[in-house]
């Protein structure tokens, strides 16, 4: 298979899609995080808790969508342990972030551990199958990428349009998009900036972890140590990527999952005997990264971000 | 002036206390304002004046006192509250969102957060209405970040009465307008006044206030110290309340100009965003003199500073030290050269908060000056620092203390000094005296003429133009980066400068094309 | 809420804060210790047992405190600077791919200029691991969080890649591992018999220099200053991307440096688990030693204690040996807010 073949196959389609749906949700949540001006960095901790979360209360018998309930409250207590040393108390954010990470992957291994202390391989859940929605499914090309997904791709695409509506076309997202580039407006129309930072940085967390959710719960149908491996931090990117707009989000996430799709293909075909499959396996992070070179202009940053706001500062 | 409906009381402040740590801001203030009233509230810089609007306007929780809107106690701390009950502040800093349109600012926080649409059609259609009967002319869909100074107040205003604000409170607002945008906003408070607003209105600028208000409320100290009607009083009565004694300002004799030490010609630097940056430049700075450049904030005034600073170089152009062009430029060659920078925010740029104050010094000089082939030479950077407070009188605790903790007016004097020091030939003052009470506003200007009076050249950048007729030799005036001709000391009255500031009179200068 | 500077703190300010956040990282510690079914007390015992329990548990902290300073300091030096790297993970593996190819037969020196050689090579190649971000944060202004993080991934990748491929034990089970060092770039025993290698004096001589760089020197002195208020330090003259740049070569210096120690100095050889995340637990290291250079070996000892101590009490009472890093990271977490009550009080407004 050549590479014009790939790129043409509804199966190719269906996997970058498929792979984009974690960094859907997650890129998503950081958005919201960033547009209210606080950097998340326990994105990489919240996923990997998030997935592990749904899957063990899958596993311990609620149904598919309590999983992604149960994943989506862990990652919302992350978020407010995020934003109450963030927010109100204003310490670094670069810091939070990192010990949040640290602390919610390491309790993710703890709890594995003495939940299943003896296992060798983690027992498998049934996931969410694949749900062809009638008619459009069956669209060439189209309809097996877009419209034979599973019900968890759906919703992420359904938030991101939800997304763009509150923030652009509500109170509420206004006031976030002002709580981001100058917390003293917010602050002066009588709203509190910290209630919405805070809020923000809640359901952004809520948002990441159900990202995490769809690696166990939908991708695949278990959980494994390495399991995000970096997508967290990926998802950072494509949030300057898409210079912090859901719509533009969501198209950085769908490329990217793209090249990973692709870049697994290859690895089959005749180039894939010539290169190293360590080069293939980086060319996802060299994205990333060239993603930020690409967008470094950044005249879109929130003003504020990273900003904190102490009320009465002089 | 007379005012109508005087017995309605709609504010009434009793005995509002406030202290921050060891500092009272407030002390034991009460005064009413009646309905369709202007009251000024005067005080120099840390007075407490704006501590007690914060107040007013629930950003801060008074120690004790009480404040009764239209007759109903209004709870404290609470900025929704001051809001739902008519009170709408214009902040000395505008509290704006650059990336949002001017209609969205106006709107945001109006609805509850819980609504379901912003409903931009209704909400620009009002701003309109009120954008004309206020004339109070603004673009609803403009990005804020795109509009000029004046026109970002009038969205400020906007803000205030598209809440049905019936107290309109306005913070220092004509610090950063030209005389005739000044003249457009006193209409506008006239028009509110006609309608039933009562303002407050805070400023040191005298003239104002006795041009505007109807009563006159003084602050020192936190106290309020009096209360006078307007008509009864006069600026010289005033200015002595304010100070609390005979207050003398240095009178400055004019000096003919010396030797050019600083020759700029065609000079060009790129726009920066909303600022622009200088077009075809020309400036010369003469020993012996005091410079002044007049101009509303974000018409150049940056780009000029930061080129004597040494950040940017011009792109066209050419810049003469003494004669010599100016090869390489950076803030480290600047300074090697004799230019005594002094910025224009002691804070973000003059100061590194958490350094000391011996850190803070010898940031210019740490290595010409402390240290030895990479190694830092602290017994003698302590002693220069402590000479330094002696010699330019920083009250503080010692030469080690983080100089966050000093007040503005002993960290401009530190700055003051440490360039000073140098013995520089050019001094380059970018708004020294913003912020400071009039005991270090003195002290500054005093050393400026000094450093003048040797024989060193000074160029004053301030939006106050008091300040500028009042020092300078020569003045100039910028408008989008373009400099006026110089006028002598005197020579101008402020109304014609305010003419040059608001941009006329270039377009016969028109400079060549290239 | 209000945050307020105290202008002096009293000294029962600056003690308890931080005393109360490591009595709430125990107290986590003690709650997730009971949920495993552990009894807390043993478990912090055999943890500290496990840790100073006997000779060979003291060298193994001291050995497992090692790398720990090297990327401590090397992250201390760089957060000072404000300059995020968290790269160090990368600038480890980049000196220990030096010190393996240097070292594995391909030059025939005697120990005391290979030695230096290899430790000279490791810092090199770690600087320039860290470079790269640098400039592109210098440059472009692209954050160096992202960038150095997602080129752990990648080097690490390559580093298999190294380890399948051209620098592959030829001897080897088909394991991914590189030859051995030769026995002249190995660090020798400091006392013949224990496993404690010089690579532990060469980190206590490391953090000495750090301290005297950033107390005596003009780098130092540069380097807080840009990491305080760049603005400020580049108007006042400070040649503020330069100082950047330097950090980032003495940051990165310093973390491969941890590579070759490991290589060098315990393992010798390379395998693609050389590190459990050493350039991540520096983070942590860093951030409880403030930054302090000599307060990186105490954290550094801290840390090493609590991983070493955790390993071998999970190994007797079955308490995961995960709940070391939860300890850390409580502790990064609390002790971050602890200092800041140290400096400010909380006001109600």
């Amino acid at each position: 298979m050549d590479l014009f073949d790939i790129l043409l196959s509804a199966s190719f389609w269906a996997a970058a899609i498929r792979i984009a749906s974690p960094l859907i949700f997650a890129t998503l949540g950081e958005l919201i995080c960033e547009r209210a001006g606080v950097l998340n960095l326990g994105i990489e901790g919240i996923m990997v808790a998030g997935a592990f979360a749904g899957w063990i209360a899958v596993w311990a018998g609620l149904p598919l969508w309590g999983g992604v309930a149960v994943a989506m409250l862990t990652g919302m207590m992350l978020g407010l342990v995020h934003s109450i040393l963030s927010v109100p108390f204003g310490l670094s954010q670069h810091v939070v972030g990192i010990g949040l990470t640290l602390l919610a992957t390491s309790l993710t291994f703890y709890t594995y551990r003495v939940v299943l202390p003896e296992v060798s391989s983690p027992p498998k859940i049934t996931a969410f199958q694949p749900y062809e929605i009638p008619l459009l499914s069956d669209l060439p090309l189209v309809g097996p990428a877009l419209f034979s997904q599973t019900p968890l791709t759906y919703a992420g695409f359904i938030l991101a349009a939800l997304t763009a509506l509150v923030l652009y076309r509500t109170p509420l997202g206004l006031a976030v998009r002002a709580a981001g580039e100058n917390p003293s407006a917010v602050a002066a129309q009588g709203l509190s900036v910290t209630a919405i930072r805070m809020g923000a940085v809640i359901v952004g967390s809520g948002f990441m972890s159900v990202g995490g959710a769809f690696l166990t719960l939908s991708a695949f149908d278990s959980f494994f140590f390495d399991m995000v491996n970096g997508r967290g931090w990926i998802c950072i990117a494509l949030v300057v990527f898409g210079a912090w707009k859901p719509g533009k989000a969501v198209m950085g996430a769908i490329l990217f999952a793209a090249f990973d799709a692709l870049q697994i293909r290859l690895q089959q075909t005749g180039i894939g005997a010539v290169v190293p499959y360590q080069v293939f396996l980086m060319l996802p992070y060299f994205l990333s990264i060239l993603a930020l070179v690409v967008m470094s202009r950044r005249a879109e940053i929130p003003a504020a971000l990273m900003v904190p706001f102490n009320k009465g500062e002089r | 002036m007379s005012t109508e409906n005087e017995a309605q009381v709609v504010l009434r402040l009793q005995g509002i206390t406030k202290r921050f740590g060891p500092v009272t801001a407030n002390e034991e203030v009460s005064f009413d304002l009646h309905r369709g009233e202007v009251i000024a509230l005067l005080g120099e810089n840390g007075a407490g004046k704006t501590t007690l609007m914060n107040i007013l306007f629930g950003q801060y929780t008074a120690d004790a006192g009480s404040v009764e809107l239209f007759g109903q106690p209004l709870p404290p701390g609470a900025p929704r509250a001051a809001l739902d009950a008519g009170v709408g502040m214009v902040h000395q800093h505008f509290t704006l969102a650059d990336n949002l349109s001017v209609w969205e600012n106006i709107v945001l926080g109006v609805d509850h957060l819980s609504g379901l649409s912003l409903k931009p059609r209704q909400v620009k259609s009002r701003i309109r209405a009120l954008s004309q009967q206020f004339h109070l002319k603004v673009d609803p869909e403009a990005k804020v970040g795109r509009l000029t100074v004046g026109e970002r107040q009038r969205v400020e205003i906007l803000k205030a009465l598209y809440r049905d604000a019936k107290i309109l409170i306005l913070d220092e607002p004509t610090a950063v307008l030209t005389p005739q945008e000044a003249e457009a906003l006193f209409a506008t408070l006239r028009e509110a006044i006609s309608t039933g607003l009562s303002v407050i209105f805070i400023s040191h600028k005298l003239h104002e206030v006795m041009a505007i208000s109807h009563r006159v409320v003084v602050l020192r100290h936190g106290r309020l110290v009096a209360e006078r009607a307007t008509d009864d009083s006069s600026r010289e009565e005033l200015a002595a309340l304010m100070v609390g004694a005979e207050v003398t300002a240095p009178s400055i004799e004019t000096a003919p100009p010396g030797a050019p030490l600083l020759a700029l010609s065609q000079v060009c630097t790129p726009d920066h965003g909303a600022a622009p940056g200088l077009k075809s430049l020309n400036l010369t700075l003469a020993a012996g003199q005091i410079t002044g450049l007049a101009g509303v904030s974000g018409n150049g005034q940056a780009a000029l500073s930061d080129l004597l600073s040494g950040l940017i170089s011009p792109t066209r152009g050419e810049m003469q030290l003494a004669g010599e062009p100016v090869k390489s430029w950076s803030p480290r060659n600047a300074i090697a050269k004799g230019i005594a920078r002094i910025p224009e925010d002691r804070h973000k740029t003059g100061t590194i908060a958490d350094f000391d104050l011996t850190e803070n010094a010898i940031l210019e000089t740490y290595a010409s000056r402390f240290s030895r082939r990479g190694w830092m030479n602290w017994a003698a950077a302590r002693a220069f620092t402590k000479d330094l407070i002696k010699t330019y009188d920083v009250r503080c605790p010692g030469p080690d203390i983080r100089i966050r903790l000093l007040s503005g007016g002993n960290m401009q004097k530190l700055i003051l000094g440490r360039v000073l020091e140098e013995a520089p030939q050019i001094i380059l003052a970018n708004q020294p005296v913003r912020g400071l009470d009039i005991g270090a506003v003195n002290y500054v200007h005093g050393e400026l003429a000094k450093a003048r009076d040797r024989g060193a050249a000074v160029l004053l950048i301030s939006e106050d133009l008091d300040e500028i007729m009042q020092l300078s030799d020569v003045i100039h005036v910028i408008s989008e980066g373009r400099l006026s001709p110089s006028f002598a000391r005197g020579s101008m009255r402020p109304e014609e400068l305010g003419a040059w500031m608001a941009g006329h009179g270039f377009d016969a200068e028109a400079p060549d094309a290239a | 809420m209000r945050l307020e500077p105290i202008a002096s703190p009293s000294p029962a300010r600056r003690i308890v804060p931080p005393a109360l956040a490591m009595a709430a990282t125990f107290l986590v510690a003690a709650l997730l210790a009971l949920i495993a079914g552990g009894n807390p007390f043993a478990v912090f015992g055999l943890i500290l047992n496990g840790a100073f329990g006997s000779k060979f548990a003291l060298l193994e902290t001291l050995n497992s405190a090692t790398p720990l300073i090297f990327t401590g300091l090397a992250i201390a030096v760089a957060f000072r600077a404000k300059l995020w790297n968290i790269g160090a993970e990368a600038q480890l593996y980049a000196g220990a791919v030096l010190t393996v190819i240097l070292g594995t037969g391909a030059l025939g020196l005697p120990s005391y200029l290979m030695l230096p050689l290899c430790a000279l090579a490791a810092m090199l190649a770690g600087a320039l691991l860290l470079l790269g971000p640098a400039l592109l944060k210098t440059r472009l202004g692209v954050d160096e969080v992202v960038t150095t993080l997602l080129f752990n991934f990648i080097f690490l990748l390559f580093v298999s890649y190294l380890l399948e491929g051209p620098l592959k034990d030829p001897m080897g089970m088909g394991w991914p591992k590189s030859a051995r060092l030769t026995s002249e770039a190995r660090l020798p025993r400091i006392v013949d018999g224990l496993r404690l290698h010089w690579g532990f004096a060469l980190a206590l001589a490391a953090a000495l220099l750090v301290w005297v760089i950033n107390t005596r020197t003009t780098l130092g002195y540069e380097m807080r200053a840009v990491g305080q208020n760049a603005e400020a330090a580049g108007f006042a003259g400070i040649p503020v991307t330069r100082v950047i740049l330097k950090t980032a070569l003495l940051s990165g210096g310093l973390a491969g440096l941890a590579g070759f120690s490991e290589v060098s100095g315990l393992k010798g050889a390379l395998t693609l688990d050389l590190s459990p995340g050493f350039g991540y637990t520096g983070i942590v290291v860093a951030m409880l030693a403030l930054l302090h250079p000599l307060g990186v070996v105490v954290a550094a000892l801290f840390v090493a204690a609590i991983f070493v101590g955790a390993d071998s009490m999970s190994r007797a009472v079955g308490v995961p040996s995960y709940i070391a890093d939860i300890m850390l990271a409580s502790a990064l977490l609390f002790m971050v807010l602890a200092i800041l009550l140290t400096k400010f009080r909380v006001r109600r407004d």
